[in-house]
C-alpha cells in the first residue's frame, strides 16, 4: 500500500522546507518528498497494480507528526481518569503522533515492568507512539535513584518526578549527572514545595481578593535557578517543564546565553490564561504551576518567540468529575490538553508571536531533540508520522466530544481556529475528520 | 423594595443601594428582638438549612435565632469533615439539599468559594456565612449597622482594621463594605499578614499599628488564629501582643470618640489588652445583637419579602 499526499503546503523545520510539495509513503516510511511525485498507480515489474491511495490536501498544512512531550495517561492505576487507549485516541485527534507520558501513575513508573507495560499497551492500541518518562526516584519519593540504565533499555526516554518535585538537591545533582552519561534528559517540575505549601493559585491580587492561598512565582523560580546551577556545575543537561513565570523565562534565557545545557517547555494555558480566570472558583482552571498574571503570559510568549522556550507541551492532565466537582482547595490540579493544544498554539501564529515553521518546530523537531528520539522530521526513510492541519477551520470546543476519558477543559465552548484534520502514524491514518480517508 | 439577587455570596457584588436596603430592613427588625414574644410570622412555612461545614457556634446560633424569630423552620447540619472524607462531592451535597426543597441554604465552609460552587448547583437562595479567607458578608453588614447606629453615618469615617489581613474573611468583607459606603480604610499588621497588592483594594496599608490608628473613628481588631504560628507568620504571641495588640496607650492615638470592634471570639491579652474589650468604647456586644437583625433582614429579603 502506497499513500500519496498531494497539494499541501509542507512545513518541516527539520529539513528547512516550506513549500507546496507531495509526499509519498511506503511501508510506513517516507518514501519521497518533492514537487513531482507520480500520482498514477505505478505498474510493478510483474505487471501487477500497486495499491495507491492519493489524498488531495490543497490549502492544507502538512507537517511532521506532532509530539507532546508532557502528558499524563494515568494508566496504570487511575483508569477512571484516562487509559493509554483513550489518551491515544485524544492524542491522534489532536494531531499528535507521539507523546511522552509522565510516571506519576499507581504504581509509579519506576521499574522496567511498568515501562514495558506502558509500551505494550500503547503498541496494542497502535494510535500513537508512547514514550514513557520514568521516575527519577523510586516511588517518586525523592530518596533513591531508579535504575536509569535498566529503564532506558526498557524504553524510557527521560526521567522526571513530575508532580512530586525533587526537593533533595544532592539527589537532583546525581540524577542529572547519571542521566547525562546515558544521554537522556531529566525533566524538572520546578517547585519548592515549602514555598508553595497550601497554595492553590498564583499568589497575586486575584488570590488576595478571592481569599485563596497563593503559590508565589518564586516557588517555581528558586527551583529553576537551582536546577540550572546544578546543570552548569555538572555540565549535564536539564529540561525545565511547564514554565509559567516571567522570572523563570529570564533565568533560562540568561542560562542559555551562558551556554548552560538547559531546554524548556511551556503549556498552552500558560500563554493563554491568567489568574483572572479563577474569579468564579471554577476548578477547571486549577493547574500546577498555577495560571499567573498577564505580565507572566507576555514573558512566556516572549520566551517562545526568542527560543528561550524550546517546546510546547500540553501537560495533559485528565481528572474525573469527582476530582473536580469539589471545593477549590480540594480539587485536583490539571486540565486535559491533547485535543485543544494545537488550536491554542496556532493562535501564537495568528497573533504574530511565532511563524508557522517556528511553531511546528516547537511541537515536532525540538521535543524530538530533547527526548533524543528519531521523530519530528519528514526526511526520506523516517517513520511516516505526519499531521495535516487546516489552519482556517473554525470549531467550538465541546468537551462531550473529547476522545479523552476526562472532560476537565476550561476551554469548553470556546471558538477555535485551526485543527488537525488528518493524523498519520507510521503510514497509517490514526485520525481523520473525513470518513473517506479512514 | 426587594433584593434582586438569588444569593448573598459576598459584599463585593453588592451595590450601595442594596447595602442600604439591607441595613434599613435590619433596623426595622431590631424591635422584634426586644419584644416579650420575639417572633413574627413573616417566614412561616419556609425552611432554612444551616449547613455549617466549619465549626462556628456564634454565627450558626445567630442565623438560627434569626430564622426562628421569623417563624421559619431551621435545620442545622454541622460537620467538620470535608466532603472528600465522606466520599461525597460538594455538588452531591448540594443536589441532596436541593431535593429537600428548602428556601434558603446558609453555608459556612473552610474553603473559599464553596458557597459560590453551591449557589451555582442549587436553585435555592444561598447565604455565605463565611468561606475560608474570602468573605463573611453578614459580619460586614452587622459591622456597618453598628457603625451607622453609633455614628449616624459611615461616609467620611476613618476605619482601621488590624491583624492578620491575609487570612481574614472579616477584613475582606469589611474593606469592600466600608470603601463602598465612603469610609477610608487603613489596614495594619506585620508584613507576613498582609496579602499581596492589598492597596489595590482601595486601602492604606501599614506595618505599624500606631500609624493606622491615628485619628481613627473606628478600630476593628481581628482575631489571631493561634494555629497560624506554624506558618511562620508571627514569631510569638508575646511579640504579637506587644506590638500589634490594642491597649490603653495606643488607642489614645485615635479620635476621642473612637469605637473598638471585634468580630469575636476575642483572644484577651493578645489582640486586645485584657481591659479593652469591656471598655466603654467597645461595641463588641452591640455587634452581636445587630448580627441577628442583619440575618433576619437577609433571610426576609432573599425569600422575596416585601
Ligand atoms: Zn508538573
Amino acid at each position: 500500500m502506497k499513500l500519496i499526499l498531494t497539494g499541501g503546503r509542507v512545513v518541516d523545520p527539520s529539513l528547512n522546507i516550506d513549500a507546496v510539495l507531495d509526499i509519498s509513503i511506503e511501508d510506513g516510511k517516507i518514501a519521497g518528498i518533492g514537487p513531482d511525485i507520480p500520482k498514477e498507480p505505478a505498474k510493478s515489474r510483474k505487471g501487477m497494480q500497486t495499491n495507491v491511495k492519493t489524498i488531495h490536501l490543497g490549502g492544507m498544512i502538512v507537517v511532521p507528526g506532532l509530539i507532546d512531550m508532557h502528558v499524563h495517561l494515568r494508566e496504570p492505576g487511575f483508569e477512571y481518569k484516562e487509559t493509554i487507549e483513550t489518551g491515544s485516541r485524544a492524542a491522534a485527534a489532536g494531531g499528535f503522533t507521539s507523546v511522552a507520558c509522565m510516571p506519576n501513575t499507581n504504581p509509579v513508573n519506576d521499574s522496567r515492568s511498568i515501562t514495558e507495560f506502558i509500551k505494550k499497551k500503547a503498541a496494542l492500541c497502535g494510535l500513537v507512539n508512547v514514550y514513557p518518562i520514568a521516575a527519577v526516584s523510586i516511588g517518586s519519593a525523592g530518596t533513591n535513584l531508579t535504575d536509569f540504565r535498566d529503564l532506558r533499555d526498557a524504553g524510557a526516554v527521560g526521567f522526571s518526578d513530575d508532580g512530586k518535585p525533587v526537593a533533595n538537591s544532592a539527589l537532583m545533582r546525581r540524577a542529572l549527572e547519571y542521566a547525562s552519561s546515558i544521554s537522556l534528559p531529566v525533566i524538572s517540575h520546578c517547585e519548592d514545595t515549602l514555598l508553595s505549601a497550601g497554595g492553590v493559585m498564583n499568589e497575586g491580587f486575584a488570590a488576595t481578593e478571592l481569599g485563596l492561598q497563593g503559590i508565589p512565582a518564586i516557588a517555581e523560580d528558586v527551583m529553576t535557578v537551582r536546577d540550572i546551577m546544578i546543570a552548569a556545575y555538572t555540565g549535564a543537561a536539564v529540561h525545565i517543564a511547564h514554565v509559567s513565570t516571567a522570572g523563570s523565562v529570564d533565568i533560562i534565557r540568561e542560562a542559555k546565553k551562558r551556554g548552560i545545557r538547559v531546554t524548556a517547555e511551556t503549556a498552552p494555558h500558560y500563554f493563554t490564561l491568567t489568574e483572572e480566570s479563577l474569579r468564579e472558583y471554577d476548578t477547571f482552571y486549577k493547574v500546577n504551576p498555577p495560571l499567573r498574571t498577564k505580565e507572566d503570559v507576555a514573558a512566556v510568549k516572549e520566551g517562545l518567540r526568542d527560543d528561550t522556550i524550546d517546546v510546547i507541551a500540553s501537560d495533559h492532565a485528565p481528572h474525573a468529575a469527582t476530582d473536580k466537582e469539589v471545593e477549590f482547595d480540594l480539587a485536583s490540579s490539571g486540565m486535559v490538553g491533547l485535543e485543544t493544544s494545537l488550536a491554542l498554539s496556532l493562535s501564537l501564529v495568528s497573533d504574530g508571536v511565532l511563524t508557522l515553521p517556528q511553531l511546528i518546530q516547537k511541537m515536532s523537531a525540538w521535543p524530538a531533540k530533547v527526548l533524543n528520539i528519531p521523530k519530528g522530521t519528514l526526511r526520506i526513510g523516517a517513520d511516516a508520522d505526519i499531521t495535516v492541519i487546516d489552519t482556517k477551520k473554525t470549531w467550538t470546543v465541546d468537551r462531550m466530544q473529547f476522545r479523552s476519558r476526562s472532560r476537565n477543559s476550561p476551554f469548553h465552548g470556546r471558538q477555535m481556529t485551526g485543527r488537525a484534520i488528518l493524523t498519520i502514524k507510521g503510514g497509517k491514518i490514526t485520525y481523520s475528520d473525513n470518513q473517506d480517508n479512514t | 423594595m426587594k433584593l434582586a439577587k438569588k444569593d448573598l455570596l459576598g459584599i463585593q457584588d453588592l451595590s450601595v443601594e442594596e447595602i442600604n436596603l439591607i441595613l434599613d430592613t435590619a433596623e426595622s427588625f431590631i424591635e422584634v428582638s426586644t419584644r416579650e414574644i420575639k417572633k413574627v410570622p413573616t417566614l412561616r412555612g419556609k425552611t432554612i438549612i444551616n449547613l455549617f461545614l466549619e465549626a462556628s457556634t456564634r454565627t450558626r446560633t445567630s442565623f438560627e435565632i434569626a430564622g426562628k424569630r421569623l417563624s421559619a423552620d431551621t435545620i442545622n447540619i454541622s460537620s467538620s469533615t470535608s466532603s472528600i472524607v465522606k466520599g461525597e462531592t460538594l455538588i452531591d451535597t448540594a443536589k441532596n439539599l436541593e431535593a429537600m426543597n428548602p428556601d434558603v441554604v446558609v453555608i459556612r465552609h473552610s474553603a473559599a468559594g464553596a458557597p459560590h460552587i453551591l449557589a451555582k448547583a442549587v436553585k435555592q437562595a444561598v447565604i455565605n456565612a463565611g468561606d475560608g479567607s474570602h468573605e463573611h458578608p453578614t459580619q460586614a453588614l452587622l459591622d456597618l449597622m453598628t457603625i451607622r447606629s453609633k455614628k449616624g453615618k459611615i461616609d467620611g469615617l476613618k476605619v482601621a482594621i488590624c491583624g492578620d489581613i491575609a487570612h481574614s474573611r472579616v477584613a475582606r468583607s469589611n474593606i469592600y463594605a466600608l470603601t463602598k459606603m465612603g469610609a477610608s480604610v487603613a489596614v495594619a499588621g506585620p508584613a507576613t499578614m498582609m496579602p499581596r497588592y492589598i492597596e489595590r483594594m482601595g486601602v492604606q496599608a501599614y506595618s505599624k499599628l500606631e500609624e493606622a490608628i491615628i485619628d481613627a473613628d473606628i478600630v476593628m481588631m481581628l482575631r489571631i488564629q493561634l494555629e497560624r504560628q506554624n506558618e511562620h507568620i508571627f514569631p510569638s504571641l508575646r511579640e504579637y501582643a506587644t506590638y500589634f495588640g490594642l491597649n490603653r496607650k495606643n488607642i489614645s492615638l485615635a479620635k476621642k470618640d473612637v469605637l473598638v470592634m471585634h468580630p469575636g471570639p476575642v483572644n484577651r491579652g493578645v489582640e486586645l489588652a485584657p481591659d479593652i474589650a469591656d471598655a466603654p468604647f467597645s461595641v463588641i456586644l452591640d455587634q452581636v445583637t445587630n448580627g441577628v437583625a442583619v440575618r433576619m433582614a437577609l433571610l426576609y429579603l432573599l425569600t422575596g419579602g416585601n
